[in-house]
């Protein structure tokens, strides 16, 4: 049968591991694996009284916005401008493409070097300015500095997105509206953005699960979650407390809990397409 | 555009150059950084311009690795990462594209159900079944192994989706030519359905060449031997401590070498990383 590779490896890694995070979820391990007892629900309404899980939750939701927004925002105005330019426009796009080939763990590891407390350029910039930049101490620095990896990383994507969402908006639209006399920033406020949303909506869904899980590599590469839990986005405390603090009734919980909310995202992005179908 | 307005035109230039300046800067200090000795490194502020030591220190993580770090020599390391970035794509095509011809062009019992079956793995990312698949994999004594590496990133959705979709606007009228002129189901897929999926596959080769290529938590995770890291991996190796304890000019010459290839790929095959990327989101 010619299904049948595609559906072996899909149950030996999917459905099996699956299975196991759901029934590990259920289970409570004594610290050196020997003996596993059944505890129901007792892992989930720990980790919901947990001040640490509950501040990840926090941590990730602002990671995500922030990196979502960011991402949105720069992407589309570079979008917007290239697609103006006539002359060069290949060559924007070109240069602008490549972030997406580095890997997230490199593009973590770059920042990093740049922003290096004590010989990072941009610090030695910020210090000369009067800001005391230190992202290994200071939390919220951190933040922005994973926030940029991030950002920085995802904008070739939602720019070739907008990109090519600007140009299938008919031409005849925009030129009706500047005999009208609406000037550039009214037209693209009255009749591109609104055309545009179902590409934003789609670009802030995969931004959204990218924050979540692809910037696993950046986060793992700089501030490993710290300091003090300041960027310990949920995927990461799923490998921290499993593999590096050995929990693994509490990690398999927050799997499960992650694909609630893989699935949540997925249904929400194609209902969306359907939407578009109709529009 | 209807109007002219050299001032807004000027506007867009100057953004889109800041734009590209900006997305490259990080790229021309790694450059910088890869081509000076660790001593020029520590110099606050770093100098930006290419010094002379390029040779040196791309020999050194090619032949030998960092000193203070991972040891393992980067080149092999380089040989693991192409492993990986070309084993994922050929065994997702090759699996993917068989599993789609089945489901679109044959009728069988189950077909729906493995369908959707093979639908719902796209729900679930590595990322969330991290433990339990590496748990998998150690019990079937996958570790440290090219197998255990790509397999479970093998098993993909989106390839079989787009096949699908891609197979279902082969018109009919072809399966009943080859029908007629003899060729039985084998047949017409290695001899029409094959060369006219020739530019999907190209465009999903190259995606999933760098999603080969740039994976980092399961590389991680299935390796413990220094022998089988890939070179992302290697680059996190490197980087054993504080500011400067780490040899940063091996580092950054190890993340050049890590970005040239996927970015090689991108920009001489653009075309068909466009369409791969828009083919493989919807």
């Amino acid at each position: 049968m010619l299904v049948a590779p595609q559906v072996a490896i899909t149950l030996v890694f999917f459905f099996w591991p699956a299975a196991q995070a759901i029934w590990y979820s259920f289970q409570l391990q004594d610290a050196f694996g020997l003996k596993t007892q059944f505890v129901g629900l007792q892992n989930f309404s720990t980790l919901f009284n947990d001040s640490y899980y509950l501040a990840s939750f926090k941590v990730t939701a602002l990671f995500s916005a922030l990196v979502a927004f960011f991402g949105l925002a720069i992407s589309l105005l570079l979008a917007t401008m290239a697609d103006r330019v006539v002359r060069g426009a290949m060559a924007y796009k070109t240069l602008l493409i490549w972030p997406y080939a580095v890997a997230p763990a490199v593009a973590g590891v770059l920042w990093a070097f740049l922003f290096a407390p004590s010989i990072g350029i941009v610090t030695y910039v910020l210090k000369s300015m009067g800001i005391d930049w230190n992202w290994i101490l200071r939390g919220d620095q951190a933040m922005l500095l994973v926030v940029i990896a991030a950002v920085w990383k995802q904008i070739s994507y939602n720019f070739l997105f907008f990109l090519a969402g600007l140009q299938s908006i008919p031409r005849s639209l925009i030129e009706a509206a500047s005999i009208d006399g609406a000037s550039p920033l009214r037209r693209f406020w009255t009749i591109v953005f609104p055309l545009l949303s179902p590409t934003t909506f789609f670009l802030l869904v995969v931004n959204m699960v990218y924050a979540f899980f692809d910037t696993f590599g950046i986060i793992d590469a700089t501030t490993q979650g710290g300091p003090a839990q300041a960027t310990q986005i949920l995927v990461y405390k799923v490998y921290h407390d499993g593999v590096k603090a050995g929990d693994l009734g509490g990690s398999s919980a927050q799997s499960v809990i992650l694909m609630v909310i893989v699935i949540a995202l997925t249904v929400a992005q194609f209902r969306y397409i359907e939407r578009k179908v109709q529009y | 555009m209807v109007e002219n307005r050299p001032w807004l035109n000027a506007f867009a230039h100057g953004v889109l150059i800041l734009g590209v300046i900006v997305v490259a800067f990080p790229l021309y200090v790694t450059f910088v950084a890869s081509t000076l000795t660790l001593e020029q490194i520590m110099q606050v502020p770093m100098r930006l311009l290419p010094g002379d030591q390029f040779m040196q220190n791309y020999a050194q993580v090619l032949g030998a690795g960092s000193h203070t770090g991972s040891k393992a020599a980067v080149s092999s390391m380089l040989f693991n990462s192409l492993v990986m970035a070309l084993a994922i794509p050929i065994g997702k095509i090759a699996i993917s594209i068989l599993s789609s011809f089945a489901i679109v062009y044959f009728r069988f019992p189950l077909r729906m159900f493995f369908f959707w079956m093979i639908f719902v793995t796209l729900m679930l990312p590595v990322e969330v079944r991290i433990i339990p698949t590496f748990q998998v994999i150690a019990d079937l004594g996958m570790l440290n192994t090219y197998a255990g590496l790509t397999i479970p990133l093998i098993a993909s959705a989106t390839a079989t989706f787009l096949f699908r979709q891609f197979f279902m606007t082969v018109p009919g009228e072809l399966v009943e030519a080859a029908r007629m002129d003899g060729a039985g189901p084998m047949r017409f897929f290695w001899d029409v359905l094959l060369p006219l999926s020739k530019t999907s596959v190209a465009a999903l080769f190259v995606i999933q060449f760098i999603y080969g290529w740039n994976q980092y938590l399961w590389p991680l995770l299935i390796t413990t031997d220094e022998s089988m890291y890939t070179t992302v991996i290697g680059i996190k190796r490197m980087i054993v401590g504080s500011d400067s304890a780490n040899e940063w000019n091996l580092i950054m010459a190890t993340a050049i070498l890590a970005m040239l290839p996927p970015a090689l790929v991108v920009l001489l095959m653009q075309k068909w990383f466009v369409k791969g990327l828009v083919d493989t989101e919807k």
